[in-house]
């Protein structure tokens, strides 16, 4: 029992830390993929925001500050293995309290509210609030949590479309063109876009998500869903939208795709959204509560 | 595109000197508003004891810590979306004298009009780039309507505020509608190639 109670509260520390470092310090792919934007951009307008963009991320390094003001929406990715010998329930509880704790100490601006009424439900925590994705191993001791705080600028630019069939992979591309360009400006471009294909309705939701969740530039292993992400990378970025919708080269920084098969008359297509803020921290817990940081996964 | 520096409050005539595309740089005084701010204005009808004329508003929800005097600090600020805000727009040049917004993303088309006639410019700045933008406030002088925070009305003083870009000026032209009329002409192309 008091080495259940030990883990939990491991993994309580693991999320409050990977809360306020994914807000704080963003991954060396991000950083690479906007210093090559800032070298490919040729307009004055889409210069001068990535500019600033690389300066900013710098200013947050040496203020120790926020990258974004936006602390998000917490949404957490859990992988856990059959033998780790804390209850997913409790794993919640963990993450719940980290999220907490962070926005108190810290503190940060708290996002969350009852969506009906509007009001402020607590510290970044309330109903069904951290966000958390479960996945589970088997033969496996471990636990690896991805902490992925979710502005709200680029996740109101989400987009689901129930293409049919006949629609085919083109129908797929169109909707993903039309989606971008419809956002314009708003998502703070560029940015990842997460294109989810396949399963239902909310899981292609749920795939876009993860999409935009994976490190930057990283290629789906299956072909032609790798084939997907090149073409629409390309197509994207001739649509001028440009760095902060002002008009330019650079529209996204990467497309990644995720997949599942479906049913034979369905054809859906989610499009999540990452800003170019696209911050993420993930951490390994061991069956023994050793906890290794991890800055790329 | 030219470049300018500029203190504010403001007057409609350095306003109109503006030009869409054109770089800015302010100093001077900048208003936090947002969402629930606005509406308390406009669907509440509730005027707040700020001045507001000749201002530039900054589209924002900062995270701050108050002090024990009630004063408060800044921890990180930075912009949000501004087409949630575009049906306020009017209402913000004809009956506070506002002179300049400030956001992320974009008015949608509906704040041309407004803004041509009313002397108004929508100012892009860059989006998600907080960490610079808190070191360009030197201080929050005052705060109203604590009973929205963090959607409250903010004074902040500001120094070297920007880069920011003119994305729509107060002669009827927009960086944003140029750039999606462009973009619907290119997609007529990326579609026969799909």
């Amino acid at each position: 029992m008091a080495v259940t109670t030990d883990l939990e509260k491991i993994v309580e520390d693991a999320a409050a830390y990977l809360y306020v470092w994914a807000l704080k310090d963003i991954p060396q792919d991000l950083r690479d993929a906007l210093k090559a934007a800032r070298e490919r951009e040729t307009s004055t307008s889409g210069q001068r925001v990535l500019d600033t963009i690389l300066r900013n991320v710098e200013v947050a390094d040496t203020e120790k500050n926020l990258v974004c003001q936006d602390t998000g929406i917490a949404v957490y990715y859990c992988r856990v293995g059959e033998h780790f010998p804390l209850h997913p329930a409790r794993i919640y509880q963990a993450l719940y309290d980290g999220t907490e704790r962070a926005t108190v100490e810290h503190p940060l601006r708290s996002n969350t509210v009852h969506t009906l009424t509007r009001e402020n439900t607590g510290q970044n925590v309330g109903y069904r609030v951290p966000i958390v994705h479960w996945d589970f191993v088997q033969g496996w001791d471990g636990l690896d949590v991805k902490c992925v705080p979710k502005g709200s600028g680029s996740e109101n630019m989400s987009f689901l479309k129930m293409c049919v069939p006949a629609d085919g992979v083109a129908g797929v591309k169109r909707f993903v063109l039309d989606s971008i360009v419809g956002a314009g400006g708003k998502p703070c471009p560029p940015g990842i876009v997460g294109v989810g294909v396949g399963g239902s309705a909310d899981y292609a939701m749920h795939l876009a998500k993860e999409a935009i969740a994976r490190p930057v530039g990283t290629h789906n292993p299956d072909p032609e869903a790798a084939k997907l992400e090149d073409e629409l990378f390309e197509l994207l970025n001739e649509t001028g939208i440009g760095p902060m919708g002002l008009g330019g080269d650079v529209t996204v920084l990467h497309v990644h795709v995720e997949h599942a098969d479906t049913h034979m008359t369905l054809n859906p297509v989610a499009v999540n959204y990452q800003c170019w803020a696209a911050r993420r921290a993930s951490a390994h817990i061991g069956a023994d509560g050793a906890v290794e940081y991890d800055r790329e996964a | 595109m030219a470049e300018h520096r500029m203190s504010f409050p403001c007057t409609e005539e350095q306003v109109r000197e503006l030009r869409a595309g054109d770089s800015v740089i302010v100093d001077g005084h900048v208003i936090g508003i947002r969402d629930r701010t606005q509406i308390r204005m406009f669907d509440h009808g509730q005027k707040p004891e700020m001045d507001l004329t000749g201002a530039l508003l900054l589209h924002t929800a900062p995270n701050v810590r108050r002090l024990d005097d009630g004063r408060y600090e800044k921890l990180c600020i930075g912009t949000t979306t501004s087409a949630r805000m575009v049906r306020f727009t009017e209402g913000l040049g004809r009956d506070y004298g506002v002179r300049a917004i400030c956001g992320k993303g974009g008015l949608p088309d509906d704040a041309i009009e407004p803004m041509r006639r009313l002397g108004m410019v929508y100012f892009a700045i860059v989006g998600g780039a907080a960490a610079l933008e808190t070191t360009q406030i030197e201080e929050i002088e005052a705060v109203e309507w604590e009973d929205l925070m963090p959607e409250c009305l903010w004074k902040f003083r500001v120094r070297d505020f920007g880069p920011l870009t003119v994305g729509i000026d107060s002669h009827g032209s927009s960086v944003y509608r140029d750039v999606q009329e462009e973009a619907k002409k290119r997609l007529e192309e990326l579609y026969a190639r799909l």
